[in-house]
This record gives structure tokens, C-alpha cells and sequence, in this order.
């Protein structure tokens, strides 16, 4: 069963200690300079936001399909069964074309380092494979950010806009966006306004599929085209043949 | 005359030096000193131009390789050699470009033992490095030849057959992949760019790149190695080149038409006059000039029609990579002058080595003696060996 995180903006008060218990979970700096930051780096997983005192949190969304797993030439990332979609970092040749196919723009580049990491989110999996719940989840004084089964997650989140419509967007993101996230977020004011992609402009396709037409063609399209060449190759060069051949037998033809 | 020579030399030396310090700052200070790249613009110019435009320019060793190894059309064979040195020398290049470009180089070898089949990145780097492989036997004969050494040219020329389709299958795979690699962005790139055709578009443009490329250098090496003009092969590359800008053209349009975007392409914005720039570079004028049967016949005529073909293809490039995330992003991205003074190294690099290449081996054979000594008589000397060892030696 594959595990997710339910944001709840307006149960958020910005608190900042999900970002605090990020940093601690993954050795980072965090101190008032840090927490002052409000995008995403590399030395800065998930962030909280603040717009009209309204919060809005951003972190990787752990897409059930991740664009990042499938472009990697080396495979260094890759989405576990639990939920989280994890990075190896010894595999990394730092190519960045996780980070330019990313729709959420997630993995982040420590660009002044002379041995660089692409730094994103990782879902704590060594806590999620312990049974344990997120660092960010665990620490959340208000539930804002809730850890669970996926399923159980989508149904606590319906429940909680059917019983309470006027408060929240009748929405659930991350649902359905590019092929469904492991972490969804509802709110009251729309996502996007935080820099969050529009549903409508990422659509509910997975990435990989976009790149897997054509990857997925290309074993057939070897063989076809090898034989077209060699066709060809065999076609335009036969008449020289049949030419030299006509003349090797009228130079010696008694011989043979 | 040899105040010009200073002045190219001293024009060489000063990119050199500037490159060095680039480089120094890329592997001892890291990539966010050196260039303006950004966890927003994670690409630039080291992908936009060392990378899409390096693979694009030297595509014409595969489309001359193919015309006249696969097609048979003999009459091309004079150019067959320069264009196999420039799409060697051009993927070596490429592979020195990478270096500079991954943030991890020294676990490029990861790519052979941790491989992602799913990723289009994993098929051009395996197809890249095959390919670069593969020209290097391709490129080998003039070696020997150098050397006499008959026997390995014998072998080479066994294997020439598989040499030559394993070649052009590998640049119909990557060539086109390069285009495939942006297919995963279809909310990031502009619309002007994105498309579900951009392999067929990069595939396309690879070959009249190729044959441009093909015009500029044969015309660029006669003028500086004194070395006879072919017009009739030029001719014919003219006349092919024609064709296939014709066949991008109503590809490009095509898919404008299909996605009906026309309207928005002739309304002016910030991408629309990129998409201008590059239509007009690589389709109206070049179309427009060799539509002229005089300036088909001319050398002159042919050579800038290539430059144009060259640079506006450049520009597509430069546009898919670089101008089509700017809006999506919010911001500008101009490369730092270190990322220039890297890809401009890269670029004299590769002048250089085809200028020695020239010197030593005997790219261009048949020629027994330069027909005019115009810039560096004492420089270009005859062919090296007096007769080729074999005609045709494996290429």
C-alpha cells in the first residue's frame, strides 16, 4: 500500500516547524535566516508560505508516475512501493534533466558544489519503511500536514471538503494531476496563486507517457530500419556488383 | 597576408586562454560560478548550443555518408572525408562539451552499467557514444593511409557496410532524440516549440544542416587551404539542400497548421520575434536565394545560403532550449561570459583539429597538388602519401 501526505491549508498556521523537522531529519542548516527564505533550495526541502495570511506549503509531490524517475539516463531515481520517490545519489551524473522535466519543479541543484547533488524532498523512506510517519507529519502541531494510506487520505480529504464546503475549493490537487501525486492538498484559496503548476496546464496525463510513445517504438524501429538500410544498401551497390562480376568472368572465364 | 595570419593566431590564443580560465572556474569553483544556470534555467547555452547545435552541425557525416555509401551516387565522393573528420571531430567535441555541462562528469561511465531504458537521455548518450565509436573506424583510413599500413585498410573496408548502416542508425536514433528529449515538457516549453513532432523536426533539420555544413566547410577549406572548388559536387549539395529546407518548411508548417497556431505566430510577442528570426534565417532566405538558378551555379551563392541554413537551424535550436522556457519561467536567461568563452573554445578547438587533420592527412586525396596557393603556401604542402594506397581506401 503505498503511503501519502494530506496538506490542509486552513488547518496551517505557519508554525514553520515542518520545515525545522525537515532540516533536522536531513542534516540541514536551519536557523531564522533559513526559515526566512521562502523558495525551495537545495538546502531547503519544503518551504511555507505565506500570501494574505493565508499558508500555503510546498514540497515534492511524489508523483505516482515521476518525470524525474523516468528521465534519468542513470535510473537514480526511483518511486518505491511506499509511496516515496527517493534519489541515489551515487548513480548521479548530474545530467539536470530531472530537473527541467520536473512539472513541479522540485529537484533543486547545490550549483556550488564541485561534486553537486540534485537535492528535493525524499519522503523520509527510512522512517516510512520503519512504520513511522514523515519528520514534517510527525512534528505538524495542528494535522496540517496529515501522514497516511494514499486511499484513506483522498477519502479523510473528501469528507472534510463535503462537511465544510464554504471552506475549502472543491478540489483535491494532486489527485488526478499528472497521473495523481502521493501528496495532496486542499485549500481554500487555488494552489496556483503559490506557484503551484495549473491543473489544467499539467493535465492528468503521467510525463513518462509522453516521452514513452516514442521510446516504446524504438525496438521495433531498430530491426525495420536496420532491414530498410541494408535494403537499400544492397539494391544501389548490386548493379556494381553484377557490373564487376560481368567483368571478372569475360577477363577469365576459361579459367573458371 | 601574414599580418592576417598573426591576427588569427593571436585571435586563437586569446579564446584559448580565455577558455582555460573557464575552465579552471568550472572544475575548481563549480557550475553555479561559471555560468548563469539556475535550479530555474537547470539548461543553457552548454545544452542550447554545445550540445543540440554541436550533434546538429556535424550531421553531415552521416548524410554524406549515406548518399554516397548507401545511395551509391558516387559523384559526391570528394566530400566524403572532410565530412566524416567534421562529424568526428564535431562528437568528440560534443563529448568534451558534456564534460564541462554535467555536474558529475567523472561518473559519465555510470551511464554504461546503471542504464534507464525509459529515458530519452540514456538512449542518446548510448547512441552518442556508439556513433562516435562508430566514426572513428569510419575516420581511420586516412590514418593508415598516412602510414601505408594496406592490410587494416582491407579490414576496414570489410566491415565498411556495417560500419555505414550501424552509423546511420544510430544518428536517425539520436538525431530525432534530441528532439524527443523536450517531449516531457509540455507545460514548460512554448507552444511555438512544443510539439509532438520536435524528433521529426530535429531529424529533419539535421539533414539540411548536414548538407549546409557540407557547402560551408568544402567551400571554407578551399578558401583556406588554397584547394580546388568543386562546383558540381557543391551544385548538387545546393540542389539537395534545397529540397530538404523545402521539406522542414511544410513540415514546420504543417504543424502549425495542425495545432492552429498560425494565427499566433504572425501576432507579434517576445517568442514570436524569436520565431521570426530563425524562420527567416533558415527558410526564406536560403529557399528564397537557391531558388535562383544563378545563385545555385555560384559558389558565393552556395556558400551563404549555407551560412543562413546554418545559423537559422542554430536558432531553432537555441529557441527550443533557451528562448521557448523563458516566459514559462518568468525570467530571462543570458549565459555569463565563461559559458561563452567555453562553447567559443570548444568551437577554435575544433577549427583547429580540422586544419591539422587537413595538414597531416589526406582528407582530400585526390588532389595531388594544391590548384591555388593562396594563404599559407608553405604550410600546404601535397598530400602526404604521392598515391593513394588504395582508391577509395575504405572511404
Amino acid at each position: 500500500m503505498s503511503k501519502a501526505l494530506l496538506y490542509d491549508a486552513t488547518m496551517c498556521i505557519a508554525c514553520k516547524q515542518c520545515e525545522g523537522a525537515c532540516a533536522q531529519q536531513n542534516k540541514l542548516p536551519y536557523d531564522d535566516k533559513v526559515a526566512a527564505e521562502s523558495v525551495q533550495s537545495a538546502h531547503k526541502y519544503t518551504v511555507v508560505m505565506t500570501k494574505d495570511d493565508k499558508f500555503m506549503r510546498r514540497l515534492c509531490m511524489h508523483c505516482e508516475h515521476p518525470a524525474c524517475a523516468s528521465v534519468c539516463p542513470v535510473g537514480a531515481f526511483h518511486k518505491t512501493a511506499e509511496g516515496p520517490v527517493v534519489y541515489d545519489v551515487w548513480k548521479c551524473i548530474g545530467c539536470r534533466y530531472c530537473m527541467v522535466a520536473c512539472a513541479f519543479n522540485q529537484p533543486k541543484y547545490e550549483w556550488q558544489s564541485l561534486n553537486p547533488r540534485v537535492r528535493k524532498c525524499i519522503m523520509c523512506p527510512d522512517r516510512v519503511l520503519a512504520g513511522k510517519q514523515t519528520a514534517c507529519a510527525e512534528i505538524c502541531p495542528t494535522g496540517a500536514t496529515k501522514f497516511g494510506e494514499r486511499d484513506d487520505l483522498v477519502r479523510e480529504a473528501q469528507d472534510r471538503i463535503r462537511q465544510n464546503p464554504s471552506a475549502y475549493l472543491s478540489r483535491i490537487y494532486g489527485l488526478n494531476e499528472v497521473g495523481g501525486t502521493s501528496v495532496l492538498i486542499i485549500s481554500n484559496v487555488p494552489v496556483e496563486q503559490y506557484g503551484y503548476p495549473a491543473s489544467a496546464k499539467i493535465g492528468d496525463t503521467p510525463m513518462p507517457e509522453y516521452t514513452g510513445r516514442v521510446m516504446e517504438r524504438i525496438p521495433d524501429f531498430i530491426p525495420v530500419w536496420t532491414l530498410v538500410l541494408g535494403g537499400i544498401y544492397w539494391v544501389s551497390h548490386r548493379r556494381d556488383e553484377v557490373a564487376a562480376a560481368e567483368a571478372e568472368e569475360k577477363k577469365n572465364g576459361s579459367a573458371r | 597576408m601574414k599580418f592576417k595570419l598573426t591576427f588569427w593566431k593571436v585571435v586563437f590564443i586569446v579564446i584559448m586562454v580565455l577558455g582555460l580560465y573557464s575552465t579552471v572556474v568550472r572544475f575548481f569553483y563549480g557550475l553555479g560560478a561559471v555560468s548563469n544556470m539556475s535550479d530555474q534555467f537547470p539548461w543553457g547555452l552548454w545544452i542550447g548550443f554545445d550540445l543540440l547545435c554541436g550533434v546538429m552541425l556535424a550531421a553531415g557525416g552521416f548524410c554524406i555518408v549515406g548518399a554516397v555509401y548507401l545511395f551509391n551516387v558516387e559523384r559526391l565522393h570528394s566530400v566524403v572525408r572532410p565530412a566524416v573528420l567534421t562529424a568526428f571531430l564535431g562528437y568528440v567535441l560534443f563529448i568534451v562539451g558534456l564534460l564541462f555541462d554535467l555536474g558529475r562528469p567523472w561518473y559519465i561511465w555510470h551511464q554504461l552499467i546503471y542504464m534507464n531504458p525509459h529515458s530519452v537521455m540514456f538512449e542518446v548518450g548510448i547512441c552518442v557514444m556508439s556513433y562516435t565509436t562508430v566514426l572513428f573506424f569510419e575516420f581511420l583510413p586516412n590514418v593508415f593511409e598516412k602510414f601505408n599500413l594496406i592490410t587494416p585498410i582491407k579490414w576496414i573496408k570489410k566491415i565498411y557496410p556495417v560500419l555505414i548502416i550501424l552509423g546511420i542508425l544510430l544518428s536517425t536514433l539520436h538525431q530525432s532524440s534530441l528532439g524527443s528529449l523536450y517531449l516531457i515538457m509540455p507545460s514548460k516549453l512554448h507552444p511555438f516549440w512544443y510539439t509532438p513532432a520536435l524528433p521529426f523536426l530535429f531529424f529533419g533539420s539535421a539533414i539540411a544542416v548536414g548538407l549546409a555544413m557540407t557547402i560551408f566547410e568544402s567551400t571554407q577549406s578551399a578558401k583556406a587551404f588554397g584547394r580546388h572548388l568543386e562546383l558540381p559536387v557543391l551544385v548538387e549539395l545546393g540542389g539537395a539542400l534545397l529540397v530538404a529546407l523545402w521539406v522542414n518548411a511544410l513540415l514546420r508548417f504543417e504543424d502549425y497548421f495542425h495545432r492552429g497556431l498560425l494565427g499566433q505566430i504572425i501576432k507579434p510577442s517576445y517568442e514570436s520575434y524569436f520565431l521570426w528570426l530563425e524562420l527567416a534565417l533558415a527558410f526564406v532566405i536560403p529557399i528564397t536565394m537557391l531558388s535562383f538558378k544563378k545563385v545555385r551555379l555560384s559558389p558565393r551563392g552556395l556558400y551563404l545560403a549555407s551560412i543562413f541554413t546554418v545559423l537559422g537551424f542554430i536558432t531553432n535550436r537555441l529557441n527550443v532550449s533557451l528562448t521557448g522556457f523563458e516566459t514559462y519561467v518568468g525570467h530571462h536567461y543570458v549565459p555569463k561570459w565563461t559559458e561563452f568563452s567555453v562553447t567559443l573554445m570548444i568551437v577554435a578547438l575544433g577549427f583547429a583539429l580540422f586544419g591539422l587533420a587537413v595538414k597531416y592527412l589526406p582528407i582530400f586525396p585526390e588532389e595531388k597538388y594544391p590548384v591555388q596557393q593562396r594563404l599559407r603556401p608553405a604550410t600546404v604542402a601535397g598530400p602526404v602519401t604521392a598515391e593513394p594506397v588504395l582508391d577509395h581506401a575504405g572511404n
